[in-house]
Order: structure tokens, then C-alpha cells, then sequence
């Protein structure tokens, strides 16, 4: 009866591998057709990268997205890190507050916030563009990455900083020697948020952008009207890219592992 | 110590113009008339009025609730059973399904989305599957049905993450106590495993839900023109027609549609948690906890 039920679990998560996959290896595979098909293999040619790569608005789309969210994610996680350290130093009331309104921007459904930015940026006059763009992207990351911090900062010892202090370090080397080594993973993890959170987005970039200046999230949204295969090499490299970063997150700590216990042997002989 | 309390304060200011501010512009936006600054303005409830008595508008919105109440019953239906695998699973194997479903996560919305116009397009694989199986050819791309696909592709994720978790958190002692109590494996499931694993379920329901009922661009890239939902609606008021008033009352009409909806879901919750926290009150239970 067990094992029956082992098989049909099996099956549904072989299922759901395949329902996962089954499109983005369809769309990879078509990226390689010489034909404009979608449907029908032609033979293998590389003309849609071609075609992408002399693209202007397509490499502009990609570059858009990677400088916005490495702006965004340096930028949100400093802020971040160092409201978060702020606000676990502040009056109770106000941290309970802020940490209210910080939520907002991660309850909210995407469009809400999106049009909010949007009615603020067109209330006040600010030309949307890139700069709009960023300043928005820094507005949702930045909720996400105190929320990484915070926890971290809770399960530190609060006389750190006095400690430190007392022993004659500033108050800004107390905060960079010793308060932030210790909530590290928090930032890290934090700032991988907000570049994935910020990689991904399309609502809120979409509404709050403006003269033509196109992540690659819009850009799909604009071009899909129209059988474009150079869309699926562009979204096969930007698979091909996230896998890379994938690969190198989970085996950096792996390395670092490896190098530290290298080092304790040294210490042990 | 309270040097640093200082350090919060560009981001208090941040917050208050960067979120709190957009929100109430949002507000401020629905109740006044158009073509008015924000100096001089005149209030009105006629944006309100105008969703109201429009047949349209509501079948629209009705049409929105429907199908992310049909996303939700799929993901949860589905997602449920994978969990429940998931977290039977030994440790190994566990790590590297959740890998396996967080991977695709990572791929932009957009270009997973897109991913599936090939195959659903006439003459594209799951037509071709489907007709020799003798369903005929029926036409995939621009339903209802690829709307639905789109919105369990990209949100289902949530929903077996959310339970998986809660299955993986629950105490195994109830489970070898509900045994010991007599309980068959089907009992157990029904009165320990899952009504401890609702909180799972219902968190999942909200990550499911909320971004169903307010997505636009699934129903745009799968569903053509044919399938509007609240989430186009909002998006041809400020993007199209420029109407900022109206589109700022509907999505306070769609936020005020959610938080009901979410109240409703929290509160089965909450019922079923209670029964859970007698049970453990009740002699037989007190073992258990």
C-alpha cells in the first residue's frame, strides 16, 4: 500500500518536473531554428542570436536590466542594512511603525505599488526614465532586504556595539568591524533578494518607465505581439546567465568550506 | 547606543515618500475629479459610481475572482500531493526537489510566460498531442484555458514551498502518537497531518490568490485581447487612456475585493485551528503536545 503510493507520488512529481521544464527546453530548442516557426524544426541555425546581437533595442533592454539591478541591489542593501541596525536601536513605537509601512511595498499586489509610484513620479513632475526606474526598484528592494537583516540583528548580542565602544573603537568601527561581519548571511541573502526581486520585475518597471527606456521584462511585453524567435535567444542567454549564477552561489560556500577546513587542518598539524 | 538610532532616519523619510506617500496619492487620486492638481481639487465619488453601474466592469472583476479562485483550487490540488512527496522525501532527495522547483523561479516571469506560446500555438505540440489522442484540434492559444495554465505555471511554485515547509516543521511525535492512539494512516492524515499543515495551505492560497487576481500580463501574453481581466482594466486606464482618477478607484475597489477575500481565508483558518488546540486540550490530546 506504501510503496502504490510512493509510485503516484512519483509520477505527479515526475509530471510536475516535466510541466516546469517542458517549456523552457521548448523555447531553448526553438531559439536554434533556422526557421521563424515556432512550431516546426527546420534545421539548426544561429541567425535569431545574429539577430539579436545586432538588435539595439534588445542588448539595450539587457543592459538596462543588469545596471538597474546592480544599482538597485547596491544601493537597497546598504540602505537596508544600515536602517535596519538604525531601527533595532530605535524607540519601540517607531520601529513598529516603520516596520509596517516597510511591509506594505511586499503585501501590496504589484500593481498597486506600481501605479502608486507612478502617480507619485507624475504628482511631482519627475520625467519617467531610468531614473525613475531605479529610484522605484530601490523602493521595493529595500523592504526585502531589512526583512533578512532584521533577524539577524535581533539574535546579536545588544552590548556589542557598547563593548566595542568601550574598548575605544568609533561608533562607525564598531558598526563596520563588528556589528556587520556578524549579520553578514543576512546580507547577503538579503541583497540576492533584491537582485532577483529587481532581475524579475515587470509590473512596477512597466509603469513607472518612460521615454523608451526598456528593461527586459517590458521588452518581451512589447515584442511578444509579434512571432519574434530572436526573443527566444534572448531568453535562452538570460536562462544560460541565471544558470551560471546559480552554479557559482551554491558553490562559492562549497570552496569556502573546503579552504577553511584546508586551514584548520594547518592550524591542527 | 542610541548614536545609532540615528541611522534610521533617511530611511523613515524614505519610506514615508517612497511608500506611505504613493498610497495615499492612490487614495487621494479616487476621490477627486480629474484635471485637478493637487492644490486645488474638488472631491467626488463618481469614479466609484461609474464601476459600480457598469455592467462590464463588474463582469470583469466577477471574471477576475473566478479564475483566480480556479488558479487557487488547481495549485492547492496539485501542489498538495508534491508537497506531501516532497516531505516524505528522505533529505537528499528533499534538497534537490526544492532546488528543482526554485530554478525556474529564478527565470524571469516574462520569458516563462512567453515560453509557452510555442507550445500552445496552432499546429504546436500540445495540439498535435492532443489530436492523437482524438480530441480533435481545438485551438490553445488566446482561451480561457491558457490563462489558467499560465497563472498554475508561474504561481504553483508558492503554493508547494508554502506546505512543504509546514509539513516539514510538524512535529513526526504527533504522528507516531496519532498511530499509538489508534488511528489508521488515513485518520492521521485527516485529523493531524492536515489540519496542522492548513496554515501552509493558507499562506500558499495568498501567494496564489492575490497575484491572480491583479495579474495582467498572463491574460495579455496567453490570452490575446479576448481575455480581460481587472489587472488590463487598471492597466488601460493610466497606461492608454490616461484616465489616473478611475484607474486609482478601481485598484482600491480590486485591493478592498482582496483583503475580503484574504479575511474570509484567514478566518477558515483560524476555525480549524481552534478545533487542532481543543483537540490538544482533550485528554487524549494532551499526550500529543
Amino acid at each position: 500500500m506504501k510503496k502504490e503510493k510512493r509510485i503516484f507520488g512519483k509520477l505527479l512529481m515526475g509530471a510536475m518536473i516535466v510541466f516546469f521544464y517542458l517549456p523552457i527546453v521548448f523555447m531553448i530548442i526553438f531559439s536554434f531554428n533556422s526557421g521563424k516557426s515556432l512550431t516546426h524544426f527546420d534545421g539548426f541555425s544561429l541567425r535569431w542570436y545574429e539577430r539579436m546581437f545586432n538588435n539595439r533595442e534588445m542588448m539595450q533592454s539587457l543592459y538596462t536590466t543588469i545596471v538597474v539591478a546592480v544599482i538597485a541591489t547596491a544601493v537597497s542593501t546598504v540602505l537596508g542594512t544600515v536602517s535596519a541596525i538604525g531601527l533595532s536601536k530605535s524607540r519601540r513605537v517607531i520601529r513598529d511603525v516603520a516596520m509596517q509601512i516597510n511591509d506594505f511595498p511586499i503585501m501590496n499586489p504589484e500593481i498597486v505599488t506600481a501605479i502608486g509610484l507612478m502617480l507619485l513620479f507624475i504628482t511631482f513632475h519627475i520625467e519617467k526614465g531610468f531614473m525613475t526606474m531605479l529610484l522605484a526598484h530601490i523602493a521595493f528592494c529595500t523592504p526585502y532586504v531589512i526583512l533578512s537583516v532584521m533577524p539577524k540583528i535581533r539574535s546579536l548580542d545588544p552590548n556589542l556595539a557598547d563593548a566595542a565602544m568601550d574598548l575605544g573603537a568609533t561608533p562607525i568601527k564598531a558598526l563596520t568591524s563588528v556589528i556587520v561581519p556578524q549579520i553578514m548571511p543576512g546580507v547577503f541573502s538579503g541583497a540576492l533578494i533584491a537582485f532577483t526581486m529587481s532581475c524579475d520585475d515587470f509590473v512596477i518597471s512597466y509603469f513607472v518607465t518612460g521615454r523608451g527606456v526598456k528593461n527586459l521584462s517590458i521588452m518581451v511585453y512589447t515584442m511578444s505581439k509579434r512571432v519574434n524567435p530572436s526573443i527566444n535567444a534572448i531568453s535562452t542567454l538570460v536562462v544560460l546567465l541565471i544558470t551560471l549564477v546559480l552554479i557559482i552561489i551554491n558553490v562559492i560556500p562549497v570552496i569556502k568550506e573546503k579552504r577553511e577546513k584546508k586551514r584548520n587542518e594547518k592550524i591542527v598539524a | 547606543m542610541k548614536t545609532f538610532s540615528r541611522l534610521s532616519v533617511p530611511y523613515l523619510v524614505w519610506l514615508f515618500m517612497m511608500v506611505l506617500a504613493p498610497m495615499l496619492l492612490i487614495a487621494f487620486y479616487a476621490i477627486t475629479d480629474s484635471g485637478n492638481g493637487i492644490i486645488n481639487f474638488t472631491f467626488t465619488l463618481k469614479h466609484f459610481a461609474k464601476f459600480f453601474t457598469d455592467r462590464d466592469f463588474l463582469l470583469i472583476l466577477w471574471r477576475s475572482l473566478v479564475i483566480a479562485v480556479k488558479t487557487t483550487v488547481i495549485c492547492t490540488v496539485i501542489g498538495y500531493p508534491v508537497a506531501y512527496f516532497i516531505a516524505g522525501s528522505s533529505d537528499k532527495v528533499r534538497n534537490a526537489l526544492i532546488l528543482a522547483i526554485t530554478i525556474p523561479m529564478w527565470i524571469n516571469m516574462l520569458v516563462r510566460t512567453y515560453a509557452w506560446i510555442g507550445i500552445l500555438s496552432d499546429g504546436g505540440p500540445l495540439q498535435r498531442l492532443l489530436e492523437m489522442l482524438g480530441f480533435g484540434s481545438p485551438e490553445l492559444m488566446y482561451t480561457e484555458g491558457a490563462v489558467l495554465l499560465g497563472m498554475v505555471y508561474n504561481f504553483i511554485p508558492f503554493m508547494i514551498l508554502q506546505i512543504n515547509t509546514s509539513l516539514c516543521k510538524m512535529d513526526k511525535s504527533l504522528i507516531e502518537a496519532s498511530a499509538d492512539l489508534g488511528a489508521d494512516k488515513l485518520q492521521t492524515f485527516l485529523r493531524v497531518v492536515f489540519p496542522l499543515s492548513l496554515p501552509g495551505v493558507v499562506s500558499g492560497i495568498s501567494l496564489v490568490f492575490l497575484p491572480a487576481v491583479s495579474s495582467f500580463f498572463i491574460p495579455k501574453l496567453l490570452g490575446g485581447g479576448q481575455f480581460f481581466l481587472i489587472g488590463n482594466v487598471i492597466e488601460n486606464q493610466f497606461i492608454t487612456v490616461g484616465e489616473w482618477n478611475f484607474g486609482s478607484a478601481i485598484s482600491m475597489i480590486m485591493a478592498a475585493v482582496m483583503m475580503c477575500s484574504m479575511y474570509l481565508v484567514r478566518r477558515l483558518d483560524l476555525k480549524t485551528e481552534g478545533k487542532v488546540s481543543k483537540a490538544r486540550t482533550l485528554p487524549g490530546g494532551r499526550l500529543a503536545s
